[in-house]
């Protein structure tokens, strides 16, 4: 008798598996990759203004557009296509094999990061060539990007597992999850320069991790210069990374304690 | 001791009582039928088997395992045993064979992935997308799913709704192959003919207990039921019940002189048993 395959290996191919039905799936592609990037081009033509010496909105932008893709392509994808797996029976027959919860997360996770992936580069490259976007030379820069796309996608992740609870059917998912996610895009400084909205959409936002990756996103890509024009007066990267960490740890506490595979 | 043992089960949704003291026991290598109407509590003992559902009280022992368990124990049970559940529709933009690999890889001892598509009878639809198939091939890859595992225990759930005569005949047979393969199947369905062809033993569920357990041919006493003779006598059809239907089809034999014309000798069908059984499913 062989032993039944771990955890890991099952997620792993969960992974691979939920990379080729979404591939496949030429609207969610199109959708969830060039979606940002038109983004991009429309408010990277409207604003080309100036909001700090050497600073252009566009960049400005891009940063936020990095963050949101985070939250767009993890918590908003998951919390309204996991229901509709659930409507379907894909979540219950899945339940009655011996593959375990912690794979299914796996291979959500691996689709998640694969398409953030993709989706960051086109921006990055939209970005550079047509919006004046620079890259960064420090190291240490691309070390605070890199952490902040793993931690920020696998946050958004398990946040998006742990959202699915959430709403009663696939069909009605979109209209709960999507207004959420446009409403904290506003609020956290995506659409407009943060510091400019008023004082308590501020402090809402500074609950939710989506301020935090724009604001860690503007880190990387916005001279540090303009770190006085923050909120704080500084990146606050240490308090971007606690906050980051303990929304991870609370999606991964609902996910696993309360996902629900079966519709009632 | 039985594959699957179920002694004093009941599990209520706030005041419905869905499963009142259910004793139920299936043996190694059946075909094991259970019959019921809609809310008789058979999909809730059913989930309760499966380890989809908490019962209220009662022992439930399945391949020698209480199915509540949880975690490294739950998948090792999981292994031994294949689920084929009612609607599923899932992973349409992956192919019949991509979706039997995967699955084939949960197992620990998994059979061989071209073997279980051939036997369902989707060689050539191997490669096709799971979205172009038809409701009967897309029942038929969920029967592939749930077999991959080389399971021991096999829950079938309503297999051929929306199956033609002619795919639900086919479908019989592989159901007949996998249990002469030594896989013990518990199958609940609406259909009393499908019981009545695959079935080894029957039971009937109603207001959440067992009203009997049989085998399709005696249930409610079948066998031994008032026979109906029916015949054409000049330009009439006659119909008689009797006890003695040997006799009176010699006696007949001798009036005509031979050839009954029309003769047809029937007992109730296992769907009238049934339907008696049951009585109103209003009361």
């Amino acid at each position: 008798m062989n032993k039944i395959p771990s955890a890991l290996i099952i997620g792993l191919r969960r992974g691979s598996l939920e990379i080729k039905q979404f591939s496949r799936q030429r609207e969610s592609v199109v959708f969830t990759l060039f979606f940002p990037v038109i983004l991009l081009v429309i408010f990277g033509s409207v604003f080309q203004n100036t909001i700090a010496p050497g600073v252009t909105f566009s960049q400005y932008f891009v940063a936020g557009m990095i963050a949101s893709g985070l939250v767009n392509t993890g918590f908003q994808a998951l919390a309204i296509t996991i229901p509709m797996e659930r409507d379907v029976g894909a979540l219950k027959r899945l339940r009655g094999t011996p593959m375990p919860a912690s794979s299914y997360f796996i291979g959500k996770a691996i689709l998640i990061f694969a398409s953030m992936a993709v989706q960051i580069f086109m921006l990055l490259g939209f970005g550079v060539l047509f919006f004046g976007l620079e890259m960064p030379t420090e190291i240490s820069k691309w070390i605070t990007f890199t952490w902040l796309v793993i931690l920020g996608s696998a946050c958004s992740t398990a946040l998006g597992i742990a959202f699915s609870i959430v709403p009663k059917s696939g069909r009605g998912a979109s209209a709960v999850v999507s207004p959420i996610v446009i409403i904290l895009q506003f609020f956290s400084g995506v659409f407009f320069v943060f510091t400019q909205l008023p004082w308590w959409m501020q402090q809402v936002a500074a609950i939710f991790p989506l301020k935090w990756l724009t604001q860690g996103m503007r880190s990387v890509f916005l001279p540090d210069s303009f770190a006085a024009e923050e909120v704080a007066g500084s990146w606050e990267i240490g308090r971007t990374l606690i906050i980051l960490l303990i929304w991870l740890a609370i999606g991964i506490y609902f996910s696993v304690r309360k996902f629900k595979w079966d519709r009632d | 001791m039985s594959l699957i043992e179920v002694k004093g089960l009941k599990k209520n949704y706030g005041a419905l009582q869905a499963v009142r003291g259910l004793d139920l026991q299936i043996e190694q290598g059946e075909i094991f039928s259970l019959l019921g109407p809609n809310g008789a509590g058979k999909t809730t003992t059913v989930e309760i088997l499966e380890g989809f559902r908490v019962r209220d009280s009662g022992s439930v022992s399945v391949l020698g395992i209480d199915p509540q368990i949880k975690g490294q124990e739950s998948r090792e049970w999981r292994n031994r045993i294949g689920i084929v559940l009612q609607n599923s529709a899932d992973a349409g933009d992956l192919s019949v064979g991509e979706t039997v690999e995967h699955f084939s890889n949960y197992y620990s001892n998994p059979l061989d992935v071209q073997h279980v598509i051939d036997s369902v009878g989707l060689s050539e639809k191997q490669g096709a997308l799971i979205r172009t198939l038809s409701g009967g091939q897309r029942r038929r890859l969920d029967v592939a799913l749930g077999i991959i595992g080389n399971p021991e225990l096999l829950f079938l759930d309503e297999p051929t709704t929306g199956f033609d005569p002619q795919a639900r005949r086919a479908f019989w047979s592989l159901i007949q192959q996998l249990r002469s393969d030594g896989t013990t199947i518990l199958l609940t369905t609406h259909y009393l003919d499908e019981a009545q062809a695959l079935a080894d033993r029957v039971a009937v569920i109603n207001h959440g207990q067992i009203v009997e357990v049989s085998t399709p041919t005696e249930l409610g006493g079948r066998a031994t039921a008032q026979a109906t003779v029916q015949w054409r006598d000049g330009a009439q059809i006659k119909l008689e019940k009797t006890d003695n239907p040997t006799d009176l089809v010699t006696k007949l034999s001798t009036s005509f002189g031979g050839e009954v014309p029309e003769l047809i000798v029937t007992r109730p069908s296992l769907e009238d048993i049934y339907l008696e059984m049951i009585g109103n499913p209003d009361e």
